[in-house]
């Protein structure tokens, strides 16, 4: 059994997944229920000024027969009285001490509103604060959420404000709707963040209705865009979250959101950077059951790979992330098709001939039977063929080794 | 009187066995579909139907869509859906059968998809502009049905001249009833009538002009659809001369221009009638007022066993019963409490399954060798099973017992023993092949090979000017989707004897030509 116990930034958790602050935080029944199902900690969903919210709120994209690959919402933070919260919050961390217990926050842009609500959330009692400066639809067009984060001197500035009445660990969360991450994030170090989490909802509008004719969600015949998340979303999260991990001025913790669904998923996370993970759509899509198997799956993957604490893999994968211009360019892999595990379903001859380089050709055998072979002097090795295949182990990618020593571009170019 | 079982029961015994997907179903299973390119299914399918299209269009809710790739390359594609061998055609060739021993259901999703257009009345397909030419089609069965809408998109004014009283050939008369109804034929037969083609009933051809349209001689030898059984005929016929029935439908007359005075089916109010007036027309009037006729006549009655007491009462063929079955009047049908099925292929599959789910308690598959020689497919063979039909193997007939009825099938062992058994049964049913329609076709002059199969040369014309054939009547015997491309590829051909333009429909190919592959594969 591998040790899961995290210490993020300082605030201990008895493992790596914590709530996102969402929809599934966003009351103490549902962060108890959260914390019994086995949830390491939970991020409260958004304090603030109480908003109005509308109806409806959430739309969905599906791939084929597959539900909510993508979710967008446009509710806001809390609707619920700052009162209310404040004592649940205080209640939730004495029933739950060990569990990790940290509140978003989101105000407007005043310096003594600001530190109100960091005082108040510390007098219920939470471990750490989060600092939203994600949310990208409706709190952004009165001034907060990503209207804060997408501007640097904005993030600095009110992370400044925070750390100087705030005694307890201050995560800012970052938007992904900018051009560069690097920035918010070098200005969230620069206020003095104990660490970062991201990412936030990216600006999305998630199709239209055919019928209609209105784009979802539907409100009175309208629609506004707005964050979208769920498992699409985990390769621009991992991108964001490996840059900042390789970027040696974020020299803080980072959170890793986006997508997150499985053990897996949290695992990649890990490796590239993130001291632990938040997850929300895949609870919105399954409850907080699915806990269980990111615990379970990821202690049986750190076991197997005899690693006794998942402190160890933070990070574990980042030297391996670098800049295109640093790869070697005389590396060469080709594809193999195994024929007797071939399904003939054609799709790495299609691939090829329509999407890449022309060099798999459906060839007649001696048996009369046609398989797809490859022209080993044509193929790139771009590995087109080797992932629309649908026959485990049929396409391998060999590697061609010429003895060349390796070469960058970077290296070639001076 | 044997005892059936109550009505609702045998309702249920009869409700399709592979019930129409939900749309729930239609997703996940349509969206399973790998795509695949220069697919293994398109290839089995004998029409070469393009299912990961049709597929494709499923899982995007363009059901209108995949109706049309389906019907593009078979126009009888909503009866395959139901009664295709897609074991051993699509499914047993796809991919995901490889891969996790699941193949994709083409087969419920084609019905889902063209049940959409066949219940919904959508149009897919619009008759072409009239070219001037017509041709005359000579069953209404699955090769007829095909080669029909295919001249119909031409411009051709296509006439499909049917001895039964509904159209549809085995399509309307011979699917086992738990696979698909008449009702079911019909709304396909509706589709192929929706593009102008003009569909006589009860109307057989013959051989020539005789004085009273009725030659007693041309009957018992050929049937003019694909669904003949020659016992209903008899009744058909001794049942004619209904007076104010035939006054409306006119006098015959060879010199007749035009057909409009026979009577035309309206699939959609046809009501089976035993009571339908027989009309005749010549072959010849035929050849001469049409620019070419197609032949897709079939097979002819079920082949008999040759033994004493084949004419008793509660022997009946298998065609004839299956017929009967499908008139859904379950009293009538015909039963008894133990019947004796003569045959192992797919319609001694139909007739067992069918007189066990009426309500007879013991029905017996008869056939003179074992198990591993049966011409059923293995699902049919399964599915026979499962309805707890007993089979007795290396038993060949040898006569049936009884006084007046029967009450007894006597058998010889086929174990080297010859020793002789009876089987006590009231009802004798034989479905051991048809006839093939050798005497017909030489009847009209055309020649037949040594199996009475009608000869076609390499352009699918038969041995007379501007005559074709297609179907059963050429192969000896297949399946209904074969018979479909049978006719596609007629009425190409036809086209490029009459216009010397050559074109090529969905699921064709380079096929125009008898290809070396087909002659191969032909081993009646």
């Amino acid at each position: 059994m591998a040790d899961l116990t995290t210490n993020f930034a300082g605030i201990p958790s008895p493992n790596p997944f914590w709530l996102a602050s969402a929809p599934p935080t966003n009351m103490g029944s549902m962060v108890e229920r959260a914390f019994d199902a086995g949830w390491g900690g939970a991020v409260w969903k958004t304090l603030g000024e109480p908003i109005r919210n509308v109806s409806s709120r959430l739309a969905a994209i599906d791939h084929g027969a597959q539900r909510m690959i993508g979710l967008n919402n446009i509710e806001l933070i809390t609707d619920r009285p700052l009162d209310v919260n404040l004592k649940e919050i205080y209640d939730c961390k004495k029933k739950y001490p060990k569990n990790a217990l940290v509140v978003s926050l989101m105000v407007e842009s005043n310096r003594e509103a600001w530190h109100e609500i960091v005082k108040q959330a510390e007098g219920a009692g939470a471990d750490g604060l989060e600092l939203n400066f994600g949310c990208p639809h409706g709190m952004s067009e009165r001034g907060m959420g990503a209207a804060m984060g997408q501007v640097p001197e904005y993030t600095c500035m009110v992370t400044e404000w925070v750390k100087e009445v705030a005694t307890v660990p201050v995560i800012v969360k970052l938007t992904p709707n900018v051009t560069d991450i690097n920035y918010p994030a070098e200005a969230a170090v620069k206020g003095g963040a104990d660490a970062l989490s991201l990412i936030n909802t990216i600006n999305s509008v998630m199709g239209v209705d055919l019928d209609s004719m209105v784009p979802h969600p539907n409100v009175n015949g309208k629609a506004a865009h707005g964050g979208y998340c769920g498992p699409a979303v985990k390769p621009i999260a991992l991108n964001m979250v490996s840059e900042l991990a390789r970027n040696e001025k974020v020299n803080i913790p980072i959170s890793g959101i986006g997508g997150i669904s499985t053990w897996q998923d949290a695992a990649e996370f890990l490796l590239l950077g993130a001291g632990n993970v938040q997850v929300c759509t895949a609870v919105m899509h399954y409850g907080y059951r699915i806990v269980e198997d990111l615990i379970d799956g990821l202690n049986n993957y750190l076991d197997e790979k005899g690693i006794a604490s998942v402190s160890e893999i933070v990070g574990r994968s980042v030297p391996r992330v670098t800049d295109w211009g640093n790869l070697d360019l005389n590396y060469e892999v080709v594809a193999r098709i195994d024929h007797s595990k071939c399904v003939q379903c054609n799709l790495c001859h299609i691939a090829c001939e329509d999407g890449a380089h022309q060099c798999i050709d459906l060839v007649k055998q001696d048996d009369g039977r046609v398989f797809p072979v490859v022209d080993e002097e044509e193929c790139v090795g771009c590995n087109l063929c080797y992932l629309v295949c649908p026959a485990p182990d049929c396409i391998s990618m060999v590697r061609i080794d010429d003895g060349k020593e390796p070469v960058s571009w970077r290296e070639l170019n001076g | 009187m044997t005892k059936k079982l109550p009505k609702d029961q045998i309702e249920k015994n009869f409700s399709p066995i592979d019930p129409l997907m939900t749309k729930a179903e239609a997703k996940v299973e349509s969206n399973r579909c790998l795509f695949c390119y220069d697919a293994p299914c398109t290839r089995a399918c004998p029409t070469h139907i393009d299912v990961p299209s049709f597929i494709r269009k499923i899982a995007t809710d363009n059901l209108k869509g995949a109706a049309r790739v389906i019907f593009d390359a078979n126009p009888i594609g909503s009866t395959c859906a139901r009664v295709c061998p897609v074991e051993a055609l699509c499914e047993g060739a796809c991919v995901e059968k490889t891969l996790v021993e699941k193949p994709i259901e083409i087969g419920r999703l084609q019905r889902y998809a063209t049940e959409h257009v066949t219940t919904s009345g959508k149009h897919i397909f619009e008759a072409g502009e009239p070219n001037g030419m017509s041709v005359a089609i000579v069953g209404s069965g699955p090769a007829g049905l095909s080669c029909a809408t295919y001249l119909a998109r031409l411009g051709y004014k296509v006439t499909i001249y049917e001895k039964k009283p509904l159209a549809g050939g085995l399509d309307t008369y011979g699917m086992a009833e738990y696979k698909m109804t008449q009702k079911d034929s019909l709304a396909e037969v509706a589709l192929v009538e929706s593009l102008g083609v003009e569909i006589v009933v009860n109307t057989a051809v013959a051989a020539e002009e005789t004085g009273d349209r009725r030659p007693e001689t041309g009957i018992g030898t050929w049937s003019a659809s694909d669904g003949h059984r020659g016992s209903q005929e008899s009744e058909i016929r001794n049942q004619d001369g209904d007076a104010a029935q035939s006054s409306v439908l006119g006098p015959q007359s060879s010199s007749a221009p035009h057909h409009s005075s026979l009577i035309t089916h309206h699939s959609e109010d046809a009501q089976y009638s035993a009571l339908s007036t027989q009309h005749f027309v010549s072959f010849e009037d035929l050849c001469e007022r049409a620019d070419a006729v197609f032949l897709g006549i079939g097979l002819g009655d079920t082949n008999d066993l040759n033994i004493p007491g084949e004419d008793l009462e509660g022997v009946i063929d298998a065609l004839s019963f299956i017929e009967r079955v499908k008139t859904r009047d379950w009293e009538s049908a015909p039963l008894a409490d133990t019947v004796a099925v003569i045959g192992a292929g797919n319609t001694a599959i139909d007739a067992v399954t069918q007189a066990k789910r009426l309500g007879a308690k013991k029905v017996m598959m008869v056939y003179r060798r074992g198990r591993e020689h049966i011409s059923a497919y293995d699902y049919e063979y399964d599915l026979a099973k499962k309805d707890g039909i007993e089979f007795v193997w290396h038993a060949s007939p040898v006569g049936i017992e009884g006084n007046g009825r029967v009450e007894a099938l006597r058998c010889r062992r086929n174990d080297g023993s010859d020793e002789e058994y009876t089987i006590p049964c009231g009802m004798v049913i034989k479905a051991i092949g048809q006839q093939k329609q050798g005497a017909f076709f030489g009847s009209i002059g055309l020649e037949t090979d040594e199996k009475g199969r009608v000869k076609i040369d390499i352009n699918r014309m038969t041995s007379r000017e501007n005559v074709f054939a297609g179907g059963d009547c050429v192969n000896g015997g297949k399946e209904a989707v074969d018979a479909s491309q049978a006719g596609k590829l007629a009425a190409m051909a036809i086209h490029e004897k009459l216009t010397g333009e050559t074109v090529s429909f969905a699921g064709a190919g380079g096929l125009l030509r008898i290809s070396r592959r087909e002659e191969r594969e032909d081993t009646d």
